[in-house]
């Protein structure tokens, strides 16, 4: 029983930004809330933390109705975007804060404070002020803050936001190890899917203050449960139902339906013999471990492929290149009539 | 690892030795006729008979009433002031309400009304023909009304200086000193006051600095009697005008010294707060 959110909403003035919600987050379980900016997932954050009062609905942290505690009483770590380190503390006072307010002797502070340093491999550190550290290391200072607390529940609201690639993708691995060590449950606010899938053990998206789907990185890519989840996980390109590739599908001749599919489930074929839909190769982008390939169809639409380097190296393609494609999965999900959200959720194709 | 802060820009020399000439040739013209030259002269005027008399100008008995009753002026608004715009930059920046915006202009209002109608407002309020005169308050032509008088117009310095460095803070740090347990009380002594520090001082030295020279208001409000109501910068005028040009010297240096002393107090805590830690 790590966190149970019962019917909790949020509004701002005019803006829903929670809608009711339900949530459970197990004990020691490491989970990513995934969504675009204004889905609701820092505000549901905050709430956990205490730092927002929800309008409707119960908070339980460790089993204990934590609704109405303040932010003081929930023992929590909450680590922010822009660290929020006291700048005019040094790193050793910025951990050590949390203890003295708990009045912990000094002792325990002082060995508390080095263990803490290690965990965050900052010992040699600890007499430098915050304006003297770099973007990495002054998000790790502020995790070690947070953690010297030993909170029950440790929230991090966009905690890579703020750093640049290559330093994010070390703290995402870091991150990941570091639960493993600790073992508190924690939850992490992200809008980057690729950082979700990397770090957490359950995923919840959200899209425009409601939870669209939870579950593990591969429940989610592989099984998305509305069209929302499809297009924000990963790339895809939509299919008209009118289009030539799905218009032969089972599904388009029962209802509506949006259509997505992958584009490395996008198979190409330069054979005029072929079965596939007709299309030209309007332009390559090389992105590193794949090639990007943007297919004009000859009923006009355009489509994105997918190919691996061997694929490539096997059959090169070229500018304006005639080739055959077939869609290798589909996923089709029904559109019900009068339901504005998976109207909302339509993205370009190749979004 | 490059650090990402704020920290560590600094500007371009300027490559053209003329350009960079012509400007600082500028400016020190500028500096040197507005300020240079007439604070030499006072000094110069002062000390022109020699320092046994200087010192004779400054132990006469209406100038150090006139010096006691500045003093004790600025020992009451400032710490006033100190704690009003402390409590009005907290709740601007932290807070929202209604009249928030109507608060942030009525701060500024005492920079924009020129201080001479600002006496005249407190005469018309408390003076024996205003609004009050029937309590018969002892007000006006005397020290309450002095204080009334200088503390509206030293009301915006600290808001005014505070406010920018707390929203240039954020509240960030206070949210997170309360995820680590600390109460309302601890985070104000512990966190935003540290962080404020420097705006908070350099308010009070503004405020300091005003409220000892403040002449318009004061004179409309004091009657300018010698030796009771007669503050520093009136004791100057009035010596002048009676022809004591050497006392108003002698006092005009006093008040120079006031403000460099003032001056000096700022730059010794700001170097010991560089040499403490790196910006």
């Amino acid at each position: 029983m790590g966190i149970t959110i019962e019917g909790v909403s949020k509004r701002f003035g005019e803006f829903q930004a929670l809608h009711p919600t339900d949530l459970t987050i197990p004990t020691g379980s490491l989970v990513a809330l995934l969504g675009p900016s204004g889905s609701g997932k820092s505000t549901l954050l905050r709430l956990i933390a205490g730092l927002e009062k929800p309008d409707t609905g119960r908070i339980f942290l460790t089993g204990r109705d934590a609704t109405h505690a303040s932010v003081q009483e929930r023992n929590i770590g909450f680590v922010f975007q822009h660290y929020a380190l006291f700048k005019h503390m040094t790193v050793r006072q910025n951990i050590a804060f949390g203890l003295e307010i708990r009045k912990a002797s000094r002792a325990e502070i002082q060995a508390r404070v080095d263990e803490l340093l290690e965990l965050v491999q900052l010992s040699g550190f600890g007499d430098r002020y915050p304006s003297q550290l770099s973007g990495g290391q002054r998000q790790r200072v502020a995790l070690a803050r947070a953690l010297a607390v030993e909170p029950q529940v440790l929230l991090l609201d966009e905690p890579f936001g703020a750093l640049d690639a290559k330093v994010r993708k070390e703290l995402r691995k870091w991150l990941r190890r570091l639960h493993d060590e600790v073992h508190v449950t924690t939850v992490f606010v992200t809008h980057d899917q690729e950082e979700a899938m990397e770090v957490a053990d359950q995923i919840v998206v959200m899209n425009q203050g409601r939870i669209e789907q939870v579950g593990s990185p591969a429940e989610i890519y592989d099984h998305p449960a509305t069209p929302f989840v499809m297009s924000f996980i990963g790339p895809v390109n939509e299919l008209s139902p009118r289009s030539q590739l799905s218009c032969q599908l089972p599904e388009v001749q029962t209802g509506p339906h949006q259509l997505f599919l992958r584009p490395h489930d996008v198979q190409i074929e330069v054979n005029p013999g072929s079965s596939g839909v007709s299309a030209r190769v309007k332009e390559i982008i090389h992105l590193g471990r794949e090639i990007q390939a943007e297919l004009v169809l000859s009923d006009g639409g355009s489509l994105w492929a997918h190919l691996s380097r061997e694929q490539y190296a096997n059959q090169p393609l070229q500018v304006g290149q005639q080739v055959y494609v077939r869609p290798k999965v589909v996923k089709a999900f029904p559109v019900k009539k009068n339901d504005k959200k998976t109207e909302m959720t339509r993205v370009p194709v190749g979004a | 690892m490059k650090p990402d802060g704020v920290s560590g820009v600094k500007p371009e020399p300027l490559t053209n030795p003329w350009l960079s000439g012509l400007l600082i040739g500028i400016v020190g013209l500028y500096i040197a006729l507005l300020l240079g030259i007439p604070v030499v002269n006072i000094f110069y005027q002062a000390f022109r008979e020699g320092i046994p008399a200087f010192l004779h100008r400054l132990t006469e008995r209406e100038l150090l009433s006139a010096l006691r009753l500045t003093v004790l002026t600025a020992l009451v608004v400032v710490p006033l002031n100190t704690f009003f715009g402390l409590c009005a930059a907290l709740a601007i920046a932290h807070r929202r309400f209604p009249g928030r915006a109507l608060l942030l202009s009525l701060i500024d209002l005492p920079f924009s009304i020129s201080p001479v109608v600002a006496g005249l407002m407190l005469v018309l309020i408390f003076g024996r023909q205003g609004w009050l005169g029937s309590w018969n308050l002892r007000v006006i032509f005397a020290f309450p009304g002095i204080v009334l008088a200088t503390a509206f117009i030293t009301l915006p310095f600290v808001a005014r200086e505070v406010l920018p460095v707390l929203e240039e803070a954020g509240t960030d740090q206070e949210e997170a000193a309360k995820t680590l347990g600390a109460t309302p009380w601890q985070i104000f002594w512990r966190i935003t006051l540290p962080n404020i520090r420097w705006g908070l001082l350099y308010g009070v030295i503004l405020t300091n600095a005003r409220a000892m020279g403040e002449f318009g208001a004061v004179a409309v409000v004091s009657g300018n009697i010698i030796g009771r109501t007669q503050t520093l910068p009136l004791f100057v005028e009035d010596a002048y005008r009676s022809y004591a040009t050497a006392s108003a010297y002698a006092a005009a240096v006093v008040l120079s010294l006031l403000a460099v002393v003032t001056l000096v107090a700022k730059e010794v805590m700001e170097r010991g707060s560089h040499s403490r830690r790196v910006f």
